[in-house]
């Protein structure tokens, strides 16, 4: 066999649509597309199913929840809802894909699945520094979700790093367990919302180390302590401390589609504002992977079913002249393989 | 009634420590979202493998004495026992592909 297309993968169904990544973007455009009768294909992701929201607790500016609503329950009802209307969930990640002809082309593993179209939903991870015992002793001591570890911390002292609204939501929600919070920053001042930062002065529990980097996590099974450096004056010290939490920001999940979907500096998949589209055709991102600026649930499902609704107009319009591609394609495939 | 039961404090020892398969113990809690995400495909192999591990839970919550004893610092965490010791632990919630890897040994 010479070429990429396999007899095997010519054979695999041709869908409408395939959606990668979940959270409130994936499932939005999931149900859309479902209720479309496009019946989507949705590679939830295995680790991130149901994407950030997992992570929280109370969700409380999701419209329509007075009460509020616990951020798995949220997802749990949207990928409920979506599957009511027919989408089939893979919880794996996608593993590869080939998006630039006309039959886009996704892999989980060693499965296989082609469409018409394909939507972008995979969110973004949390960041770390990138130490060698930060990696060690993730876990053990080192977290990036307060929600998930906080309870782990009762009466200790514990340090959140960055300057943020979600390393002051996380300092704040700490102190429900730990006996001292210490943020640490490396500028002189936070980024955060007025309202994040009120809260968190007013906080007895939390103390502030500016114009500080934290450069080595100490311990042997588990977190002891961190070695922080002042920015100012070079000079380090040690900040005795049981738990480190991250929360110095996200990066967009976009590896999988780098050098093929076109993305900016920071690796956010780029789309033609206002609409969902990407520089491929019939290739739609929506989300956290595309937004930088608002992050919110209520704005992901959003841009997802923004996505939804431009993969179906794309769909019906390229409806005719697509068939004539895809079975050239088909054939071509077809030929090679048999002269082999 | 699911294929995972759920030990306690008292009954760790019992069904965990004096088992002669392997158990792993999947330490959990209601608010863990990683946790839900995880318990399904736990659920899974436990159906394919149940004649070579036995798999059970822990809510740390309800068992606070067995979260200390194995230092317990996040949650989802999996441990495997054979023959009263961890022999293996996975932290977070992963991918079924990477769990059946990391579990390879005892499967």
């Amino acid at each position: 066999m010479t070429t990429g297309l396999t007899p095997d993968l010519v054979e695999t169904p041709l869908r409408d649509v395939i959606i990668i990544g979940s959270g409130p973007a994936g499932y939005t455009a999931a149900l859309y597309t479902a209720r479309a009768d496009l019946h989507p294909l949705v590679i939830e992701g295995a680790i991130g199913a149901g994407g950030a929201l997992m992570n929280t607790t109370e969700v409380e500016n999701f419209p329509g929840f007075p009460d509020g609503i616990m951020g798995p329950d949220l997802m749990d009802n949207m990928r409920k809802q979506a599957v009511r209307f027919g989408a089939e969930m893979i919880s794996d990640d996608a593993t590869e894909v080939d998006l630039a002809g006309a039959v886009k082309v996704v892999k989980v593993g060693n499965d296989v699945y082609r469409a018409r179209a394909v939507i972008i939903a995979t969110g973004s991870k949390y960041r770390f520094l990138g130490l060698a015992n930060e990696e060690r002793l993730l876990g053990h001591g080192v977290s990036a979700c307060a929600t998930c570890d906080g309870f782990f911390f009762r009466d200790q002292d514990i340090a959140v790093i960055g300057g943020g609204d979600s390393a002051l939501e996380e300092a704040t929600f700490l102190t429900k367990f730990a006996s001292r919070v210490t943020l640490i920053h490396r500028r002189d001042a936070l980024r955060a919302s007025k309202i994040m930062q009120d809260r968190a002065f007013a906080n007895d529990k939390i103390t502030f180390r500016w114009n500080s980097e934290v450069v080595d996590v100490l311990g042997d099974d588990k977190v002891s302590g961190l070695l922080v450096r002042d920015t100012q004056t070079g000079e380090t010290d040690t900040l005795a401390v049981g738990g480190m939490f991250l929360a110095i920001g996200h990066d967009p999940r976009s590896e999988l589609f780098r050098g093929q979907v076109e993305l900016d500096e920071a690796g956010y998949v780029k789309v033609e504002s206002p609409s969902t589209r990407t520089n491929l055709p019939g290739v739609f991102a929506c989300g956290d992977v595309v937004d930088h600026t608002y992050r919110q649930a209520i704005t992901a499902a959003g841009t997802g079913c923004a996505a939804a609704l431009d993969a179906e107009r794309w769909l019906a319009a390229r409806h005719a002249e697509h068939n004539a591609a895809v079975a050239a394609q088909h054939n071509a495939a077809v030929a090679t393989a048999s002269v082999s | 009634m699911g294929a995972i039961s759920a030990v306690t404090d008292a009954t760790f020892a019992d069904e965990v420590l004096a088992s002669d398969k392997p158990v792993l113990v999947d330490f959990w809690a209601e608010w863990c979202g990683p946790c839900r995400m995880v318990a399904p495909v736990l659920e899974e192999i436990a159906l394919a493998h149940s004649d070579k591990v036995r798999i059970v839970k822990v809510n740390i919550d309800e068992n606070p004495e067995t979260m200390r004893a194995y230092s317990i610092l996040s949650i989802p965490t999996l441990n495997v026992y054979k023959g009263g010791e961890v022999v293996k632990q996975i932290i977070g919630a992963k991918p079924k592909s990477a769990l059946l890897k990391d579990l390879e040994a005892f499967l």
